[in-house]
């Protein structure tokens, strides 16, 4: 084998190659197909570059390669010949490294392409972040299934039914309506949203593959953001994971245990990242097409600027729940809202607010409904009706540091000695 | 989300699944191997393990000096864990549709089964306590 790679040249390959790759599946349609050429273009400049030195342009090197890799390929399987032939003629007429750069606006939306396939209509959810993993972060299939605890043989099937739906699919990408890539690109917001909130909210200790979930969801979104820098949401959605993010080391005690955000160690978030996020939201909100992303960095951003929990700006925070519940459908929002105006008018009126929340089954059942009550009858000197209700939260979750959260608190009101005077 | 999906089963049926017919077992078989097929190219397989007889089963108790204290299992009427598939999907419907395919499983004759399979969700290490 040849020397090993230096860092920055895999650094510069792993940066290259969505790029790279969006370009072959542009061309040619043929996902599967296009990453097979692309990986064997990647083999040549790592075998290649160490020894003969940097092309002048990179990408263009390695698209031209991959580019000769398919309409190879193409050429020795007949079927396909017969039927792509127009393509193949097409492509035969290679382009070179100078008609590659030349159209520098299309190059720029090859990645995009690539995330806006990965988020196809077509796809579960599960899917779409596993393709996205793969294909725009680059992530290994091994890796992939390490971060989301299944074998690697599953992800990687889960992963190749993904590209044969969005090939069955047929759908031409580059051909949507202005409505149907807006939509592609909430699809494609969701998806980086739903992998940072899988990196952010494991617990802390063996799971290190999966805080870089966090910051692979951290990457991509900033890459999105560069190549549509209009677009308030996806600014909004950075800002928002810069913030939450930043508070990551203080989620949990030494033991392991959770922390509610107004009991979290302060020192312990990332004031740079907190600034960064603060800029990036109050330049943002200003452009005026403000989104459910803008208005959660923005709750956030008033979390995160203050020194201490008591100074937090209760109204604000209420006042932008109200405009985020107004906007969405999400009845976590209608639960947050409730905690919000508890911590300003009392615990009686988020008790009112959660009640009237009963009507909404999506919610009724949900162990979070269970769980603010308690923490609403805690706060309203109700303690049996704390217990009760963290205990019935405690065996409605799904995640086992979250019930023994719940469990502990239960445990903590039951055995606290109850005031002379009848109270609690 | 993880599932769990649990065949248990009595040592009553253990019994008498040792004394199906042979091409009963064998049909059996086929079908459990044709399942776990079914999940791993469905992507949804995370494990399935089959568990030793309940004749071999030990029930363990830490003695005075932490030496173990095993026992037999007796109760004809206790239920035992006789395998599991754990499964990762996207809904609990799509749990519950798996687990019937379990469930329907071949018996003696060849005749569609209809054993009960629990399922219960795994609980995750993730959290978001959202306050």
């Amino acid at each position: 084998m040849g020397k090993p790679l230096d860092i920055p040249l895999e650094q510069l390959l792993r940066e290259l190659t969505p790029q790279v790759l969006g370009s072959v599946v542009r061309r040619f349609r043929d996902f599967a197909a296009a990453e097979d050429a692309v990986q064997e273009a990647l083999l040549a400049a790592a075998t290649q570059w160490p020894d003969h030195g940097l092309p002048e342009n990179p990408r263009a090197w390695l698209t031209q390669v991959a580019f000769r890799r398919m309409t190879d390929q193409i050429r020795s399987e007949s079927a396909r010949r017969r039927r792509e032939g127009e393509m193949a003629l097409e492509a035969s007429r290679a382009p070179n490294a100078t008609t590659i750069d030349a159209a520098s606006a299309e190059e720029e939306d090859d990645t995009l392409v690539l995330l806006f396939m990965c988020c196809h209509p077509a796809l579960t959810l599960s899917s779409a972040i596993a393709l996205t993993l793969r294909a725009v972060g680059g992530l290994t299939t091994a890796e992939i299934a390490k971060a989301f605890l299944v074998p690697e043989a599953t992800m990687a099937q889960r992963i190749s039914r993904a590209k044969q739906s969005i090939k069955d699919s047929g759908i031409p990408f580059d051909l949507l309506t202005r409505e149907e890539r807006a939509q592609r690109l909430r699809a494609v917001l969701h998806v980086l949203y739903l992998i940072f909130n899988e990196g952010y909210t494991s617990s802390a200790g063996p799971q290190l593959q999966r805080v870089e979930l966090s910051r692979e969801a951290i990457r991509l979104t900033r890459s999105l953001q560069s190549l549509l820098s209009d677009d308030a949401e996806i600014a909004g959605l950075l800002a928002l994971m810069l913030l939450t993010d930043a508070r990551r080391l203080a989620r949990t005690n030494g033991e392991g245990d959770l922390v509610p955000l107004t009991q979290q160690d302060r020192a312990l978030w990332n004031r740079q990242q907190i600034a960064e996020g603060v800029a990036l939201i109050s330049a943002t909100l200003p452009k005026g097409s403000v989104g459910p992303y803008q208005l959660q960095a923005a709750i956030a951003a008033l979390h995160d600027e203050v020194a201490r929990a008591e100074d937090t700006d209760w109204p604000q925070i209420l006042a932008l729940y109200d405009l985020l519940r107004r906007m969405t459908d999400n009845p976590m929002v209608a639960l947050n809202y409730a905690i919000a105006a508890a911590m300003l008018h009392g615990p009686t009126k988020g008790l009112e607010l959660l009640d009237a929340l009963k009507a909404d089954t999506r919610i009724a059942n949900h162990h979070r409904w269970d769980a603010v009550r308690a923490h609403l009858l805690e706060m309203a000197g109700d303690r049996d009706g704390a217990v009760k209700h963290y205990r019935a939260a405690a065996g409605k979750t799904a995640s086992l540091p979250e019930r023994n959260y719940l469990l502990m608190q239960a445990a903590r009101l039951s055995s606290e000695p109850r005031l002379g005077n009848g109270q609690g | 989300m993880k599932y769990i999906l649990m065949m248990n089963a009595t040592k009553a049926d253990f019994d008498g699944y040792a004394k199906w017919l042979k091409e009963d077992l064998q049909r059996n078989v086929a079908f459990m191997r044709g399942f776990s097929k079914e999940l791993k190219d469905s992507g949804v397989f995370v494990a399935t393990e089959g568990l030793g007889w309940p004749n071999e089963a030990k029930m363990v108790r830490a003695g005075k000096d932490g030496e173990p204290i095993t026992d037999g299992v007796f109760a004809e009427s206790k239920e035992f864990l006789a395998g599991y598939w754990i499964i990762d999907v996207e809904s609990p419907d799509q749990a519950y549709k798996i687990a019937a395919r379990a469930s329907g499983a071949p018996g003696p004759g060849g005749t569609v089964g209809s054993m009960p399979i629990e399922v219960r969700q795994v609980l995750t290490g993730f959290a978001d306590l959202g306050i």
